[in-house]
């Protein structure tokens, strides 16, 4: 079985390791300042104790008055998972550091997710749009995406 | 003598046949070598995920059918347990039972697809995968009698399935049961050891565990590496827990163990189907939820090991009918992170193959 490992449990770990990254947590998910995502992701993926070494999905969705970016981890050598949410604010160009160089699993869901909901990673090598062609206008995902009339 | 050569950039696809679908790859060669490769998505986006946010739950599965549209019955088991842990049902016995023979049937049904085109691929044209598609058809024959459809099935529901199997079905599974491992032995005596396979595919694409792990790549191409992680025996879900089964390792990682992986797998799966229909008692196949599902606010994120890697969904609600955010991650897609790594240094020839030893879907891929 693969153990959740709350956030609550996960986020005493960060506090102790790096100071100021924790944004708050629940009985699953962890919370995270977005300038700390970087770090935070070397982190749970180095530590001996949690070796997140499976970064299984990033998906981002779109709050309205938020954007919400979820890591969803495992570590294959201890048998848990952790969620990872960070919160960005701003509709114009949010922006938050690319974890391609923590885990390469990394690089298309992150152009993806560029692609479609408008949230540019910072560090990554080929931050372009991988499902729609170069010249398509908005970010079709975001919840105020108005289509062309038909 | 060396002959000096220029590096020369070529457009693979969209409609090349090797490439499954319609998928670009930028390739520059020197020679016959391949330099850099730069795979170009998106002929096949359809916005599954924006579409899914203006239909109801029910309705979403018809979406996932059209994901990896040769194992639609593993995205519905993804889909539907996904829905399930938000909100939080308890599927009967029965169901889970009809759901997991439904979901190795297709995993059969996938592998058989995923080495018919590999032969096709080396140049064996057509008639390794008429073979394949042979037996292919009798399941699709099953998976008729189990709901009416044969590739688009809608089989599952949160909570369950939609209708039970008919009396007929368990003989023609018995049946199927019994006869396939007679036509795996036959691929294999016309496939494992031939010459013309080994050398092709023999250290070729060669991939190392902590690659594949670093790129979130999963499935047979993960297990070929000799790295055991299914999710079918590491987390076990449904009634896994209850049926006795091993996962096949390859060794070297390359696109032979692939080859070799999936072959055993089928074997595997056919042991799985076996238990099931014999564990498998009377009782009810749906919980009971109504026909408009309105799950209580949060998120969940359900998975499942589908023939390809690990399938997920990424379910947010607001409480309304229809799910406020839908996010698929797809093994096909993300398996394609290591491209470049596998490609580069071969020859045209062997990026054929390689594609074919990837099993890649384009509905999946580009959703």
């Amino acid at each position: 079985m693969i153990r959740l490992m709350p956030g609550e449990e996960l986020g005493h770990h960060l506090q102790t390791a790096i100071s100021e990254a924790v944004d708050g947590w629940d009985g699953i998910d962890l919370w995270v300042r977005p300038d700390a995502v970087l770090d935070t992701c070397r982190y749970v993926r180095e530590a001996p104790d949690l070796q997140f070494n499976l970064l299984n999905a990033i998906s981002a969705v779109d709050y309205v008055d938020h954007f919400e970016l979820v890591y969803h981890l495992t570590s294959t050598v201890h048998h848990h998972s952790a969620v990872l949410k960070v919160r960005l604010f701003g509709r114009e160009e949010p922006s938050v550091a690319s974890v391609i160089d923590v885990w390469q699993g990394a690089d298309f869901q992150e152009r993806e997710i560029w692609d479609l909901m408008g949230i540019n990673f910072t560090g990554h090598h080929n931050m372009k749009r991988i499902m729609l062609w170069e010249g398509f206008e908005g970010h079709p995902l975001r919840r105020d995406y108005l289509e062309a009339p038909r | 003598m060396a002959i000096r050569t220029e590096p020369v950039t070529v457009n693979l696809g969209p409609q090349h046949p090797s490439t499954h679908g319609v998928f670009r790859l930028r390739v520059t060669f020197d020679g016959e070598v391949i330099l850099d490769v730069e795979p170009i998505f998106g002929y096949l986006h359809r916005g599954s995920e924006k579409l899914a946010e203006e239909r109801t739950y029910i309705q979403v599965i018809t979406l996932t059918d059209r994901l990896d549209y040769v194992s639609s019955m593993l995205n519905n088991q993804a889909y539907v347990m996904a829905c399930e842990k938000l909100m939080e049902l308890v599927v009967p016995e029965r169901a889970m039972y009809l759901r997991v023979i439904a979901a190795e049937l297709q995993r059969i049904a996938s592998h058989l697809m995923a080495t018919g085109f590999l032969i096709n691929d080396l140049g064996a044209f057509v008639t390794p995968l008429m073979y394949c598609f042979r037996e292919r058809e009798r399941i699709l024959d099953l998976f008729e009698m189990l709901c009416g459809a044969r590739i688009t099935l809608s089989y599952m529901r949160p909570g369950g399935v939609f209708q039970d199997a008919p009396e007929e079905f368990w003989p023609a599974l018995a049946r199927f049961v019994n006869e396939m491992p007679h036509y795996i032995d036959e691929y294999e005596q016309l496939l494992t050891g031939n010459e013309i396979l080994v050398a092709r595919t023999r250290g070729v694409a060669v991939i190392t565990p902590e690659q594949a792990l670093n790129a979130s790549v999963t499935g047979p191409i993960l297990r070929s590496t000799g790295y055991s992680w299914d999710l079918r025996k590491d987390d076990p879900y449904e009634v896994y827990d209850r049926c006795d089964f091993d996962i096949p390792l390859g060794e070297h990682g390359d696109n032979y163990d692939r080859y070799l992986v999936r072959i055993e797998e089928m074997r595997q799966s056919l042991r799985i189907i076996q238990q099931c229909a014999e564990q498998i008692m009377p009782g009810p196949i749906k919980a009971d939820v109504s026909a408009l599902l309105r799950p209580p606010p949060g998120d969940a994120y359900g998975r499942i090991e589908a023939s390809k890697g690990e399938l997920g969904f990424y379910l947010v609600s607001d409480g309304g009918i229809t799910p406020y955010r839908f996010k698929i991650r797809s093994p096909s897609f993300i398996n394609l992170t290591l491209l470049r790594e596998m490609l580069i240094g071969w020859k045209l020839a062997d990026m054929i193959v390689t594609l074919g030893g990837i099993d890649l879907n384009m509905g999946e891929v580009d959703r």
